[in-house]
């Protein structure tokens, strides 16, 4: 009955190998080596990478977190330090507030809207190309120090939320991203605002679904919400999962919005000093690479952390078929 | 009859199962269903221009002098004018063109490098066998999760050793070198998806595993070196952190780093003219937006990217 479709596939895989089946004329002994050293060979920008810009450094912020260095000279190894400064040191730990206040509000949030809207979409709206996209968009721009600039005057004493707002009655704004007490939720309201990547990540998983699931459970009675709860939320658990690990790692690394949004000083009164932008402050600012290296291993073993904390919790919420 | 009823349903996935599944849910949803679309839409709508509002106001805003953009009310501006934009070109040290060039000579060198070496580095994974294999992918795996933040003071320390600050190399080197594990990991996964016959038919032809990989491999993978190029294109475009460290001198800002310039040293920050120069910053995303849509959405569902 399909055969009418099937034409076309065989035509597409032929030419490939048959277009130009010449031998190379300088053709290098390659059969010669094992497979295991051509594998090698294909590997050796990777393997440079992991030397000298992912692992490598690894390993040598963590000499350096043992030292004093700033650029000038040897490092001067100082034991544990730089570790014992920052237990005593008042901005790290506000650092560490605002960061986890940051994360820990703003990636439910952002998964919840994602999810919200996955399901609104899901249910076969006409346009969802479009609609997709148009919601998509915002997690394009985001970062960028364009968007952050935006959020600035958006949030000014005399920006577009105040005058907004005054027009329509209100008196006596603050000027949001000046007050300390409501600098970090503009950036949270930023964060939300690009709940379209897991969105979209929603919106597969949804697709996933088998459509009898439901026909078997409305069969029985069930209800929506009852659906929503028994079928959609434990067979989505491991892309909620996905995208909380995910969301999560990257709200962790959040630098260009408050670097912007608080000209780089983390200000009003520290309230915006995520945790990157002090290991900044620490490492560009003041030179002082010993205790911006402390901070950046702390940095590895929180995020390190958290995902083992995530991978560990969600054996008690993921559902990953029958066991 | 049977191939026109079947093939919407399997090519199309979801809207041909939906909108069947839709039907035959008559107890559900067939009573709400004629008076929800309407409203559905409107609300979807509504929700999207508030969403897409900052931006449009942004759009129009450039095309206000900078007294109306705090006065006017409106998005349309009574009085409309390009004097932001030609301010803005050349309100900044260099004129704005030259920060232009800056980043697209590095949006360029890194889309070349992710292209070629994360997808030898695929190729490997993906289609052969070597010692330690599971280990180099699990590190592999585990370096997309690296905060570049963890690993910032040792590479300037190298680049800065290597006189190599205030060079575009810090910003494209790591990319020639396959760091971005994101895009080896799409393309392992693509690469797996292909038939290994195409691979053995081109063995018996004479190809190496060189020849493999650039006649039958490559060519095939063209929708996921499409997603790498375009994600490589915003990530790059939009990149803040590793251009601030490593790029201080004025001639060599990119975007980013020259538009930080306006906030930061003015007191007085010239809103016409920096909200020209944003909308400038973002033409080129939104116009790969646009452009590569499909490979986005294509990109995120497989892998997650942002």
């Amino acid at each position: 009955m399909l055969v009418t479709d099937e034409p076309q596939v065989p035509s597409e895989s032929p030419p490939v190998a048959t277009r130009r089946t010449r031998r190379w004329p300088f053709r290098p002994n390659l059969p010669s080596l094992g497979e295991g050293k051509v594998a090698y060979l294909f590997l050796t920008p990777w393997f440079l990478g992991l030397l000298l810009i992912t692992l490598g450094p690894i390993l040598a912020s963590a000499y350096l977190s043992f030292t004093d260095y700033s650029l000038i000279g040897a490092p001067e190894w100082t034991g544990g330090d730089n570790y014992e400064r920052m237990l005593s040191d008042p901005r790290f730990f506000q650092s560490l507030k605002v960061t986890f206040t940051y994360v820990f509000v703003s990636v439910p949030l952002q998964l919840a809207f994602a999810l919200a809207l996955a399901l609104v979409l899901d249910k076969g709206v006409r346009g969802l190309a479009f609609y997709r996209s148009a919601y998509y968009l915002p997690s394009l721009l985001g970062a960028s120090v364009a968007v952050a600039i935006l959020w600035r005057q958006i949030f000014g004493s005399n920006g577009l939320i105040n005058t907004t707002l005054g027009a329509i009655g209100f008196d006596n704004l603050p000027g949001w991203v000046s007050t300390p007490d409501y600098a970090l939720g503009t950036l949270i309201v930023l964060n939300v605002w690009t709940f379209g990547a897991p969105m979209v990540i929603f919106l597969a998983g949804l697709r996933q679904i088998p459509r009898m699931y439901y026909e078997a459970a409305s069969v029985d009675g069930a209800g929506r919400l009852r659906q929503f709860v028994t079928i959609t939320l434990p067979l989505l658990s491991p892309i909620i999962f996905f995208n909380l690990v995910l969301q999560t790692i990257s709200a962790f690394q959040t630098f260009t919005q408050s670097f912007i949004v608080s000209g780089g000083t983390g200000g009003p009164a520290d309230s915006t000093l995520f945790y990157t932008l002090y290991l900044y402050q620490r490492g560009f600012g003041n030179f002082d690479m010993g205790y911006a290296s402390a901070l950046a291993w702390v940095l590895l073993l929180i995020v390190g952390g958290l995902t083992a904390v995530n991978f560990l919790a969600s054996k008690y919420w993921v559902f990953y078929g029958d066991d | 009859m049977a191939t026109t009823e079947a093939t919407p349903a399997t090519q199309k996935g979801t809207e041909g199962t939906e909108s069947t599944a839709l039907r035959t849910r008559p107890s559900v949803t067939g009573r709400d269903k004629p008076r929800r679309r309407p409203l559905a839409h409107i609300a979807l709508i509504g929700f999207g221009l508030l969403m897409l509002y900052p931006l449009i106001w942004m759009l129009a805003s450039s095309f206000k002098p900078t007294p109306d953009i705090f006065t006017e009310p409106g998005l349309l501006p009574s009085d409309p004018t390009l004097n932001n934009y030609t301010a803005g070109w050349s309100a900044l040290g260099q004129p704005f063109s030259q920060y232009l060039i800056n980043s697209a000579i590095v949006v360029a060198g890194a889309i070349a490098g992710n292209l070629l070496a994360c997808s030898m580095a695929a190729y490997a994974f993906a289609r052969l066998n070597f010692p330690l294999k599971k280990l180099w992918f699990a590190i592999m795996l585990g370096s997309i999760m690296l905060p570049i933040h963890v690993v910032i003071v040792p590479q300037y320390i190298l680049f800065s050793q290597a006189d190599l600050i205030n060079t575009f190399w810090p910003l494209i080197l790591p990319k020639l070198l396959a760091t971005d594990g994101f895009f080896v990991f799409l393309m392992v996964q693509f690469i797996r998806g292909l038939p290994r016959e195409l691979d053995e038919a081109a063995r018996i032809d004479g190809c190496g595993h060189w020849g493999i990989f650039t006649r039958v491999i490559l060519p095939l993978s063209t929708p996921a070196l499409a997603t790498t190029a375009i994600f490589t294109f915003i990530w790059t475009w939009n990149d803040f952190f590793s251009q601030l460290i490593f790029l201080t001198d004025p001639e060599m800002y990119t975007v980013p780093v020259a538009l930080r310039t306006f906030v930061d040293a003015t007191s007085q920050t010239p809103w016409g003219p920096v909200f020209a120069m944003s909308m400038v910053s973002l033409g080129p995303i939104f116009g790969f937006f646009l452009a590569g849509q499909r490979y986005l959405v294509r990109g995120i569902a497989t892998t997650g990217l942002k």
